[in-house]
């Protein structure tokens, strides 16, 4: 049956394999224009690569069902008027199907080395003590928090519903807003006083929950100065959405020790009131029914 | 069963008189006494006690009023058991308004509740883009907004957990594998009549202002919430219940009730998908449910299950909830899956190619989906070193995923596809999903989750999936089987109109919401940057067209179904398969003898291929029933 159905096939194979593969060139360098703006620090950089690397890789399978689906839809629809009739019985082939099972798992496989990849580098740049490169959180739930000395300490603290910023490395200093080195290595430690809020600063390209109780630990190297925006990114009640910073800025490193002795001579009077510095804060419990 | 329906509404009226009127009296009554007694013994002065039980006692005696009890009852205190009514056959309208053990009554039954249900989640819907077409919270309170994202998403998971096994499962599998009946015909009503309560009990939240977590319900807010989210525990709970109840039925008649010659390899692919819907259901609705109780805890009784200050940890929710959450969103598309590979065979005139890839597709997917659900923690904190095992689950999902499309593509592939409603359906199922899956991948590669988790990225893909895929197979289902159902034709070019329409308005809407992810949008916000006002007006003016869509929907199944006077054909679609060669109205027992079934389903354009069954049944087969 397979030697039979293969011949009447091929026209039809050449039909769909021309607009496929027109498509996904158009698709490409369609692809190729598009610029991800998180990439503010290397982590950032990293993401968008990878984005850009699967927008790549899934251009020629969107493209590959859509035309199979147009083709199939248009070319072999039963006109109007035409009789109802059956049409082959193929009941299926072994060697597409294996085909289709080997390219779908190299293409998912290819997908989870590149992912991990860039995952396990940024951790092994992290644990060499080279510029922090690791994404996302580390959580080391109630670890202390470890003096790495290289990298500038910088806690975050969310709370319904709004970021606030402690400098250890700076006696302890708490702002209500963010400003960075350009390319100096940041450990951050988010953690919360109410409820779970996730920090989302968009162009550093970084996303952290904070979760109350938890020091959640990340690691950011901002390449270049630029402005950054902090939003919320966990629900967290009514003023979620209003739950945004848009002054974030990363600096000089001189602009920001002007920057931090301000913020410190600004806030030495509540200063002396703040706990002292921990990895997590405990508040009053919290009641219910509010 | 021997006597006739005349009989048995005299019987029932003089033994135990049970139905809507009593089942809704039963549950103010046991609303109320639930109320008082938690506000007896409630430990704390927040009235969460007696919401809950208030919920709960109305639940059970809304239950026992309707009927429930009548049979457990009737067998221990020696009563007759057959003068009870449960009517497995009655005629009527009346039928639909009480407790039937018919598997067809339930599946119409089901249709009703969801299509009502989706109406409200719908408007929901509409009134959550209404608010975003403004920047900033003015057209609605930001505290409104937050209740509305809650009852809009518990809604909808409400509807999708069943808007297919509910209706077509319960309806169809029995007709499918030639069985005269359902296992568990009991459980099966049971697991319908749960849904109407979760669904009151959910909208009674708006009594208390709604609940302010959507859908994922994370403690400690959760836990900081006011008696709205009550409504939420119970309701989930209930939701839970009656997923477990369906599962077990599913899953014991599909197992024990297929008529002799239904072999597992000719079962039809739409009976695998809820097979496996079922046993999704059936192991993972328990730990949503132990995880609820164990939030209804925290917050009557101030036990610390999930609050860090007092010992506990937010994150045991976020590992139960989701370890039952990723499992559920597969609750939703297989059968999805099975809709769209059943439908395709029967309109493209060809055998289903790569039958058995297409189960082995859909079980792939329902054994790795107890493997990935901390891809929805990536940013949280939780266990960084297992974060590339997840990864790497997630993403091997596709793989049977493209089994699915491999399947539908080469069945269409040199087909005499015939272009009905339910056909475009299913091949606009196939362009939504293509989107939505490959958005998925995006999210499960955790460097580029970090920027996407929690956006609007990830509200775009689930929309794609849920709306895009089940919806999508939903009306292909409708479209095709509704004439089975109700003798009704939908009409075709109504059909095509609502099918564009639907199908440019959804993509139209969800589309853009990827950019807006990209573009720095987190979820569920009620205030978003001005930068983004000109991509949410136009999602919300597609929004608007989209609702417009399902109103054309509505109008079409409601004028076939209640106005239309033409009654449609038996086998209108020409279709092999089994429940096609049944009369309409389908019999009060499905089949006079059990069928004896000769060949598959989807044999189109075989040789000699025979008539898929025998109706006459074996001789002396009576079993079954």
């Amino acid at each position: 049956m397979a030697t039979r159905t293969a011949n009447p096939s091929r026209p039809h194979v050449i039909r769909v394999l021309i607009p496929w593969i027109i498509l996904t060139v158009a698709g490409w360098i369609a692809v190729s224009f598009i610029h991800f703006p998180f990439d503010l620090s290397v982590q950032g950089q990293d993401q968008a690569r990878t984005l850009l690397i699967m927008t790549y890789l899934a251009t020629p399978v969107f493209m590959g069902v859509v035309v199979m689906l147009v083709y199939s839809g248009i070319v072999f629809r039963r006109r109007p008027g035409e009789q109802l009739v059956d049409g082959l019985p193929v009941t299926g082939n072994t060697r597409i199907q294996a085909t289709w099972i080997v390219v779908s798992l190299i293409l998912v496989l290819s997908l989870a080395v590149l992912g991990i990849t860039t995952l396990i580098s940024s951790q092994a740049a992290q644990a060499i003590g080279a510029a922090g490169r690791a994404i996302g959180g580390e959580g080391e739930t109630g670890a202390a928090i470890k003096e790495t000395g290289s990298e500038l300490q910088v806690q975050v603290i969310a709370q319904q519903w709004y970021f606030t910023y402690r400098f250890p490395d700076y006696g302890g200093v708490e702002t209500t807003h963010l400003e960075l080195p350009a390319g100096v290595p940041v450990e951050f430690h988010v953690t919360s006083l109410d409820i779970i809020h996730s920090w989302w600063a968009y162009q550093l390209g970084v996303k952290a929950d904070a979760n109350p109780g938890v020091d959640n630990q990340f690691h950011m190297t901002p390449r270049t100065t630029g402005s950054f925006t902090v939003r919320c990114a966990e629900l967290c009640g009514i003023w979620h959405g209003e739950m945004a910073d848009t002054t974030g800025q990363v600096v000089s490193q001189g602009d920001f020790n002007t920057w931090i002795a301000q913020q410190q001579s600004y806030f030495a009077e509540i200063q002396k009131a703040l706990p002292s510095y921990g990895p997590y804060y405990f508040p009053a419990p919290l009641t219910k029914g509010s | 069963m021997s006597m006739t329906s005349g009989d048995l509404i005299t019987e029932r009226r003089l033994t135990i008189p049970t139905g809507i009127p009593t089942g809704i009296l039963f549950a103010i009554v046991g609303y109320f006494a639930g109320v008082w007694l938690g506000n007896l013994f409630g430990l704390f002065d927040d009235q969460n006690t007696g919401v809950i039980l208030g919920y709960l006692f109305g639940t059970a005696a809304f239950l026992i009023g309707l009927g429930f009890l009548n049979y457990p009852l009737a067998r221990v205190l020696g009563w007759p058991v057959d003068a009870l009514g449960e009517a497995y056959e009655s005629r009527g309208l009346g039928r639909y308004f009480r407790l039937s053990l018919d598997h067809k009554v339930i599946g119409i039954q089901y249709l009703v509740t969801i299509l009502t249900m989706l109406f409200f989640g719908g408007v929901g819907a509409m009134m959550i883009r209404t608010a975003l077409l403004s920047p900033d919270p003015t057209i609605v309170p930001p505290g409104q907004y937050v209740a509305l994202i809650g009852l809009h998403s518990v809604m909808m998971i409400f509807i999708t957990s069943a808007v297919i096994v509910g209706p077509f499962g319960n309806y169809l599998v029995p007709l499918m594998i030639g069985s005269r009946r359902m296992a568990f015909p009991r459980l099966e009503a049971l697991s319908f009549w749960l849904v109407p309560p979760a669904a009151v009990i959910l909208a009674a939240a708006t009594f208390w202002g709604g609940f302010p977590t959507g859908w994922t319900g994370y403690p400690p807010l959760s836990e900081q919430a006011s008696q709205g989210m009550d409504s939420y525990v119970v309701g989930f709970i209930l939701i839970g219940l009656a997923l477990v109840t369906s599962g077990v039925n599913m899953l014991a008649t599909i197992i024990t009730l297929r008529a002799p010659g239904m072999t597992w390899s000719r079962l039809p692919i739409f009976v695998w998908g809820i097979f496996c819907t079922s046993a999704l259901g059936m192991l993972a609705a328990p730990v949503l449910a132990a995880a609820l109780i164990m939030l209804g805890m925290d917050r009557t009784l101030n036990t610390p299950f999930y609050l860090a200050s007092n010992g506990g940890s937010n994150y045991l929710w976020q590992n139960l909830f989701w370890f039952f959450g990723h499992p559920e969103v597969y609750i939703f598309i297989l059968p999805a899956f099975g809709i769209v590979m059943e439908i395709i065979p029967h309109f493209a005139r060809k055998p289903l190619w790569g039958y058995r890839i297409g189960v082995v597709g859909l079980f792939g997917v329902a054994l790795l989906s107890w493997f990935v659900w901390q891809h929805h923690l990536f940013v949280s904190g939780i266990a960084p070193v297992l974060r590339p095992f997840y990864m790497l689950s997630t993403e091997l999902i596709s793989v049977p995923t493209g089994f699915i499309f491999l399947v539908a593509l080469g069945t269409l592939w040199r087909a005499r596809v015939w272009m009905t409603v339910p056909m475009l359906f299913c091949l606009g199922f196939l362009f939504n999903f293509v989107i939505g899956g490959i958005s998925g991948v995006y999210l499960s590669d955790v460097p580029t989750d970090v920027t996407l988790h929690g956006s609007y990225f990830s509200m775009a893909h689930f929309h794609y999936t849920i709306m895009g895929g089940e919806i999508f197979a939903f009306a292909a289902a409708i479209y095709y089987w509704l004439p089975k159902m109700t003798g009704k034709m939908l009409n075709q070019t109504v059909g095509k109109i609502h099918f564009w329409w639907m199908f440019i308005a959804f993509n139209s809407t969800f589309f853009p919401l990827f950019i807006a992810g990209i573009l720095d949008m987190p979820r569920r916000v009620s205030a978003y940057d001005p930068s983004l006002v000109f991509l949410n007006r136009w999602v919300s003016i597609s929004a608007y067209f989209l609702f417009g869509s399902m109103i054309l929907f509505a109008a079409n199944i409601i004028y076939a179904w209640f106005f239309q006077p033409v009654r449609a054909v038996s086998n209108p679609w020409a279709a092999r398969s089994l429940e096609w060669q049944l009369p309409t109205p389908v019999p009060a027992h499905n089949f006079e003898r059990v069928p004896v079934i000769l060949a598959g389903s989807y044999d189109y354009g075989m040789p000699n291929a025979k008539p898929v069954a025998d109706l006459r049944g074996l001789v002396g087969a009576t079993g079954g029933s």
